[in-house]
């Protein structure tokens, strides 16, 4: 930390001014502990895109609007569990206006193989039988039929009037629930994988593994400290603002377009290839802008249907889903239920921890319990440590990636229980946390040593920030912390640059921009060029016209395609030296280049006079780089909250919140705190009031806006930030990405600043008013 | 369904259009007029990404019906900007990132506006009161409550000289 540097936000809206109504303050709320500066890299442009945002220009999906375009309609089962005896669409197919329905005999028949899906491979049947249901709805929700009609009134009508003769079946909606022997079965096929092996035991549990490390059987006998508690947590939904939609045209040349909002065209692009059967050079996916994802829009759900709508009618379809379509048809991330036991010495020294970890998957097995199990301990380094995971099939919507997928259930948990521990050892709970702290070197439980990782200079940062040091004042008020980690990924990315003749450079990229990723991945480009960010002109295109890109997921694109554009940014200094060598008539490798100016025996150069001159020096000036990264670097993220607890009604506001986070190189400071900030609210709208709200029937009765609560300006204090520049050694500026780890530790921190506050240990989210004031009641 | 002849003024030019009765305003503004600037997040009140300004109150879209705006003043994201200039909201948004996916942020704008219109220098409880009804998944509110003081401020210096 000594070696750091301080610096401050610049002056203006997110610079550290004394806010009004949140006290008088005398630091800084939103502070980078940089440890390596650049030119352009770390520095706060204007978005590219942003002004297409402010005045509504932007594009959106459902802002496409084709010529002669239809209206579809999906029609889904208010049933959690049925078997489909038959379906009638007949009526709708008649009704006036209507032009296509689908159902899923119009898919051809599913191959039994795995398919990539955005973030891992799963089986092309359970994306198909998502897509469209055959024999059995799954959860309330599930797609069984579409209608394409002139407009999207009578599409809704003709739905309605299609008859679906459904056997309801019981419904299994926990883990513990669909685990148990006389659960009934969702899947006739679904065989457990035991400990990595496939068994022909037909169940519920899709998966389950078992992670040692050494032997906790050695470490709970030596600890002074053994706390043991279980926890469960609710479904909840990623909660983008923008619902799903897809405008499909499957042309008469055989040619299938699609245009969406999609965390990953290329995804999109190559699942609908299989489930439908085409090649995939017969689709183009043109992602539009997206209104927030979260992981919540890697899934294929209407692309399919819509493009066999618009091949049935021979028109453009469009589809728009409603809120409630979205809250029972997508995403949600898993409820969960997990056990953890941690053993210490009284010297504050772990010596063995314990979870087990079921986690609801939904319909189809992916429940992110692997994730969930690779993070549950990251922060420790411990050498005697079992982790144990379940992934159970329940009735409701097949599960989704969010943010850190799997990762802030377990640190509910485990960070609880960490808590615990440091306070029966007497320990500071952040001095008991850095005295075992993972380090470079130290070993996972799932197998990986760390490179060089943040994980100490994140709570050395805690230790020493000002709200850790500030008193608390007043009755029912408490302060909890905890760490997360989220390890990222790097997957592929493509980039290409073309020189403009006055110095300006288009960027072509393939990865959809959710929160300024344009300007970022251009940041390391002009770096590498030494010329403005503003110089760089980024592009998000369709499938046709860049490379293969993975998804806008795991923390990557900043990381990966913003090295993709590093990579292109180094073959243009490249060409532009072997430029200016035929204009000087020296050798390429003779000629320097530095901050944009290039430069040989007195002769020197600017980009842009260069630039000028290509079509004199040899024509067009481009470049194009593609990468699979593999130095990915894994982020840390902690927090410090303060909560006041109204100990009449059980209410949790929160007074004070501040999110640390390690993340490698901040490329845009301003886009870097507005993840921590956004990442901070999802968890503590996780933390204290959403959830799905089931029925025993296992329908959902909170599915709008109103219900389902998510926070809102007035729930919350301003979120300070503080950003920890670890380097890691595998991005050539440093970059781990920065999206995900900060939702992981604000579920646990608020529950121990509950804990803190009125003693009460709050084993079951979300920790609502009635959630708090029963376990007050208890307690 | 028969169509509805209706006249308005939206964005400080006079608009007439055909529409259904049960069709919202905010369908009329999309898919009528093609002014897709105001957004759908839920359809039913409770998000307000389809904010606009209606005779000086702002409403969700979706829950006004395209026939009510007969005779009325709508204001759009598209209407705020001058020929030359952003609105210093609009401004101010951009230079605070007081966004990200950008989804909410016409809604933002528009109740940001209002509120501006109505005071002058809110306090930061006043800003969050006011833009609760305004649903943000992505920035934590932070920097939309901080581009809003920063927009108050900028318009109270562009008055004073």
């Amino acid at each position: 930390m000594s070696a750091a540097t301080i610096h401050s936000a610049p002056a203006g809206a997110t610079a550290g001014q004394s806010v009004g109504g949140s006290g008088s303050r005398d630091y800084e709320p939103n502070m980078v502990l940089a440890t390596q500066t650049f030119d352009v890299v770390g520095s706060r442009p204007v978005r590219h895109d942003g002004t297409d945002k402010v005045t509504g220009r932007a594009v959106y999906g459902a802002d496409v609007a084709l010529p002669g375009t239809l209206h579809g309609t999906i029609l889904r089962s208010p049933h959690a569990h049925a078997r489909i005896r038959s379906i009638d669409t007949s009526k709708a197919a008649a009704m006036e206006g209507v032009l296509a329905v689908v159902t899923a005999g119009d898919l051809p028949a599913a191959e039994d193989k795995l398919v990539d899906v955005g973030e891992g491979d799963t089986r092309l049947s359970y994306v198909h039988g998502n897509v469209l249901a055959k024999d059995k709805v799954l959860y309330q929700g599930h797609a069984v039929a579409a209608v394409a009609a002139t407009n999207p009134h009578v599409a809704e009508q003709a739905a309605k009037a299609i008859a679906v003769d459904y056997e309801v079946l019981p419904c299994s909606m926990t883990a513990p629930e669909a685990m148990s022997a006389e659960a009934e079965l969702l899947h006739d096929d679904l065989c457990t994988t035991e400990l990595g092996e496939r068994t022909d035991k037909v169940s519920n549990i899709a998966d389950h593994f078992h992670w040692t490390l050494g032997d906790v059987d050695e470490g709970f006998p030596r600890s002074d400290v053994v706390v043991e508690r279980t926890f469960d947590t609710a479904t909840v939904h990623q909660g983008y603002i923008e619902p799903h939609n897809v405008t499909a045209l499957w042309n008469h040349d055989g040619r299938l377009h699609l245009w969406c909002s999609t965390q990953g065209a290329f995804v999109v692009r190559d699942v609908t290839s299989k489930i439908l059967e085409i090649p995939v050079s017969s689709i183009r996916v043109t992602p539009t802008e997206i209104g927030g994802g979260f992981g919540g829009k890697i899934p294929v759900y209407m692309e399919p249907v819509a493009a066999l709508l618009s091949k049935k009618s021979g028109r453009p379809v469009k589809i728009l889903m409603s809120r409630e379509d979205v809250f029972l048809g997508t995403g949600p991330t898993a409820g969960t239920h997990s056990r953890v036991k941690i053993g210490a010495t009284s010297d504050g020294k772990i010596q063995a921890m314990e979870a087990e970890l079921a986690y609801e998957a939904g319909a189809y097995p992916g429940s992110f319990v692997t994730p969930g199990g690779m993070c549950v301990f990251a922060a420790y380094e411990c050498a005697n440590i079992s982790v144990e995971g379940y992934d159970v099939v329940v009735n409701k919507p097949s599960c989704a990636a969010y943010r850190a997928p799997g990762a802030p259930q377990a640190a509910f948990a485990a960070e609880q229980v960490i808590d615990e521990v440091a306070r029966e050892i007497g320990m500071d709970p952040v001095a008991f946390r850095l005295q075992n702290a993972a380090k470079e070197g130290t070993r996972r439980v799932d197998g990986p040593k760390f490179r060089r990782i943040g994980c100490e200079e994140v709570l050395e940062a805690v230790r020493d920030h000002p709200h850790y040091q500030a008193p608390l004042d007043g009755p029912n008020k408490g302060r909890g912390v905890a760490v997360g980690f989220w390890f990222n990924v790097g997957l592929e990315s493509s980039c290409t640059l073309n020189v403009n003749t006055n110095g300006t450079v288009n960027l072509v990229e393939g990865s959809t921009d959710i929160g300024g990723t344009r300007t970022s991945i251009a940041m390391q480009a002009a770096e590498v060029l030494g010329i403005p960010a503003e110089d760089i002109l980024p592009e998000v295109v369709d499938t046709d016209s860049v490379g293969f890109t993975s998804v806008t997921g795991g923390s990557r694109t900043t990381f990966a395609t913003g090295w993709a554009a590093h990579d292109a940014a180094q073959k243009i200094v490249t060409e532009m030296k072997a430029r200016a060598a035929k204009l000087w008539s020296v050798d390429a490798d003779q000629v320097e280049h530095a901050k944009g100016t290039y430069s040989s025996n007195g002769n020197n150069a600017t980009f842009q006079e260069l630039a000028a001159q290509a079509s004199r020096t040899g024509g067009p000036v481009s470049a194009t780089a593609t990468v699979k990264p593999r130095g990915v670097g894994g982020s840390f993220a902690a927090n410090i909250v303060d909560v006041q607890v109204d100990p009449e009604t059980g209410k949790v506001d929160i007074v004070r919140f501040t999110a640390i986070q390690d993340v490698g190189k901040a490329v845009h400071p301003s886009y870097v705190e507005g993840q921590m900030q956004g990442g901070s609210v999802q968890g503590i709208g996780w933390a204290l009031n959403e959830e799905y709200f089931m029925g025993a029937d296992g329908t959902m009765k909170n599915g709008t806006l109103l219900d389902y609560r998510m926070p809102t300006a007035l729930d919350l204090p301003m979120i300070d930030t503080c950003i920890v520049e670890v380097a890691n050694p595998g991005h050539p500026f440093g970059v781990r990405g920065v999206g995900e780890a900060n939702i992981v530790p604000p579920l646990p921190a608020i529950a121990n600043a509950i804990h803190d506050a009125v003693g009460a240990r709050m084993q079951r989210l979300p920790m609502n008013p009635p959630a708090v004031w029963s376990a007050l009641s208890e307690s | 369904m028969q169509s509805v002849h209706v006249r308005s003024t939206i964005n400080g030019q006079p608009a007439e259009f055909l529409c259904e009765a049960r069709q919202s305003l905010l369908e009329v503004l999309r898919d009528v007029l093609r002014l897709t600037g105001t957004k759908e997040g839920c359809n039913d009140g409770n998000c307000g990404a389809c904010t606009v300004d209606m005779d000086g109150r702002i409403v969700p879209a979706c829950l006004v019906l395209g026939v009510e705006a007969d005779g009325a003043r709508i204001t759009t994201v598209e209407g705020i900007a001058d020929t030359a200039a952003l609105h210093p909201i609009q401004s101010a948004f951009l230079e605070g990132a007081a966004l990200q996916c950008g989804v909410c942020t016409p809604g933002f704008i528009m109740a940001a506006k209002a509120l501006l219109d109505r005071n002058t220098d809110p306090t930061e409880d006043e800003i969050r009161l006011w833009l609760a009804n305004n649903l943000c998944r992505c920035t934590g509110y932070d920097k939309i409550v901080r581009s809003v003081q920063a927009a108050a401020a900028c318009q109270r210096q562009e008055t004073a000289s």
